[in-house]
């Protein structure tokens, strides 16, 4: 580091500590881990009334969660986010590709473009697909439109691409693609090109160089793009809420219904805590493994 | 020109999926744009250019005080991770002690708590634990509003704020040390300077991630705190209009502009660092 800049014992300037210490850390408490805390403690509690809830240390809420109706919901969840990372996996390594070997000038441009919608609202973005997927929507309306000039046709019927399964997956997919472009660019534009050139000069197509070379070496970036993918689609809201069908609810709608509706908190609480924990343990695998391939390239 | 094995730009094939990958980007939201202008009810087919939509907007009372609440939001939460943020980044910078690691994980937990967990959360604190009073006078009733944003954005200021601090010479403070200034002195005339690119880059960070927010706020708004995104949320719910494409049109500005500004800013830091 420069200047030599060495770490003090809070000891050497306490006022200093207290003074900056203070208000991060007791706003991180009272108002992050509490609320938290709260919502886990109410995760093994019982409705008495509203909000009357009582703190009984019971797993029923957990259990319930656990029934093959929530257990569906959950899986499908874990589908769907599984889905959007790998589609946005295959979508996106080209683009990465392409960014990491272009020009500066391009790169920066392609850059730019890849990020520009990602500081979009994601309100608006998933507005944005509704209103080209809906059945009035731009794409069933050009396609009516074509439809309409081949002459002896039966009347135009609007392609179902809204209110399903699949609206929903674009729409993770949609919001969910630089997540993926960003850190599979920064894994690869740190790749060693000469070992790319090496592979080509030898013989090896560009699939193969590509399957073989590239993303062996770019696995720790690749694996960091899957799970920064994963664990946001896992828990979106919008996209289920504004494109998906009563068939096409993911955990979030779930548990945004236990609270506003149904009124349920124990049970809303134990789901937002299954999600809390599903999140936690990519997080870990993440850290497990690149820990595991800084450690390799230490060795090496 | 000859193009080199790894020009893999110039390739066709590549070259096809950037384009089908910028056209599903783009196509979305440039068609939300284009039709906040046009001169029809209907949101496919171009009928002229007009600017009704906008009119309208700005005479719907509900979505400007939406847009006055959010603005407000967004400047009083900014400024409150403002100050937290860079509290946390210079207690992490300075300080060796127990406990260091665990803060930093705690640090680290609102960036990556799922958005829905984080808005029951506050949803309930603020209903049964401390049950923020809804007859407050305005703005005051946005308090807890300001609150949920602000914990959510305090880490990311303190990640940039933490960032610019690696590149500070801690012998430029050595020095004034030496030479009797206290820590005040040292903090206000020698580090904050240096920190400031970091600090605005931090402050239009947290004022976008404010202004953008949709899922937590929608737990933590009542009926008198609609923000812009939840008013655009209700208008969504109800129907596709040119008007929310217009509402929409001026969020994407707005946050584009700020976003623009920060990258602007951060460019001219590099810039000044490379020469």
């Amino acid at each position: 580091m420069s200047g030599g800049h060495q770490e003090q014992r809070p000891g050497q300037a306490p006022g200093v500590f207290a003074a900056v210490g203070l208000p991060p850390i007791v706003w991180l408490a009272a108002l992050f881990i509490a609320p938290l805390a709260v919502i886990w403690a109410y995760s093994f509690g019982e409705n008495r009334t509203l909000v009357d809830i009582a703190i009984t240390g019971n797993w029923g809420s957990y259990a319930r969660a656990l029934k093959p109706l929530y257990l569906a919901i959950l899986l499908k969840s874990l589908g769907f986010a599984a889905l959007t990372t790998l589609i946005c996996f295959i979508l996106g390594l080209p683009v990465a590709l392409a960014i990491s070997f272009a020009s500066p000038r391009v790169k920066l441009l392609l850059l730019l473009a890849v990020m520009l919608p990602f500081w979009t609202n994601l309100l608006i973005r998933t507005y944005a697909l509704m209103a080209i997927l809906r059945t009035e929507g731009l794409i069933n309306s050009a396609l009516g439109g074509l439809w309409g000039l081949v002459p002896g046709l039966p009347p135009f019927e609007p392609l179902p691409l809204i209110n399903n399964n699949f609206a929903v997956v674009v729409g993770l997919v949609y919001v969910h693609l630089p997540f993926m472009v960003l850190p599979l660019y920064a894994a690869l534009d740190r790749l060693d090109r000469s070992l790319i050139e090496a592979s080509l000069d030898l013989g090896a197509g560009h699939l193969a160089t590509l399957w073989r070379v590239v993303v062996p070496m770019a696995l720790p970036g690749i694996i960091s793009g899957i799970i920064i993918t994963f664990i946001p689609a896992l828990g979106a809201y919008l996209a289920p809420d504004l494109l998906g069908g009563t068939n096409s609810q993911m955990i979030a709608n779930v548990i945004e219904r236990q609270f506003r509706s149904a009124n349920d908190w124990p049970f809303g609480a134990a789901l937002s805590f299954l999600l809390m924990y599903l999140t936690f343990a990519a997080l870990l695998l993440q850290s497990l493994i690149s820990r595991r391939s800084a450690a390799r390239e230490a060795r090496a | 020109m000859r193009t080199g094995p790894l020009d893999y730009l110039a390739r066709w094939p590549l070259r096809l999926w950037l384009a089908g990958v910028g056209l599903f980007l783009y196509l979305p939201l440039v068609s939300l744009v284009a039709f906040s202008f046009n001169d029809s009810k209907r949101t496919t087919v171009w009928r002229g250019f007009t600017l009704d939509w906008y009119a309208q907007l700005w005479e719907d009372g509900e979505l400007v005080a939406a847009f006055g609440n959010s603005l407000v939001i967004a400047a009083a939460s900014t400024l409150i991770s403002l100050v937290l943020g860079t509290a946390a980044a210079l207690l992490l910078w300075r300080f060796r002690f127990a406990g260091k690691s665990v803060l930093e994980a705690v640090l680290g937990l609102p960036i990556v708590v799922p958005e829905i967990c984080l808005g029951v959360a506050f949803l309930v604190f603020f209903t049964a634990i401390v049950p923020w009073p809804t007859e407050l006078p305005w703005p005051a009733n946005l308090g807890a509003i300001i609150i949920a944003h602000a914990t959510f954005s305090f880490s990311f200021v303190a990640l940039v704020v933490r960032a610019r601090l690696a590149s500070f010479d801690g012998a430029l403070a050595e020095a004034a040390r030496d030479l009797g200034a206290g820590e005040w002195l040292i903090f206000r005339d020698i580090m904050v300077p240096h920190l400031v690119p970091g600090l605005v880059a931090g402050a239009l960070l947290a004022f976008t991630l404010s202004l953008d927010d949709f899922v937590i706020t929608f737990f933590t708004s009542g009926p008198d705190t609609i923000t812009f995104p939840i008013k655009v949320y209700s208008m969504v719910r109800f129907s596709v209009t040119p008007a929310v494409n217009a509402a929409s049109t001026l969020l994407i500005l707005l946050t584009a502009a700020l976003t623009a500004l920060a990258l602007w800013l951060q460019g001219a830091d590099i810039a000044k660092q490379a020469a």
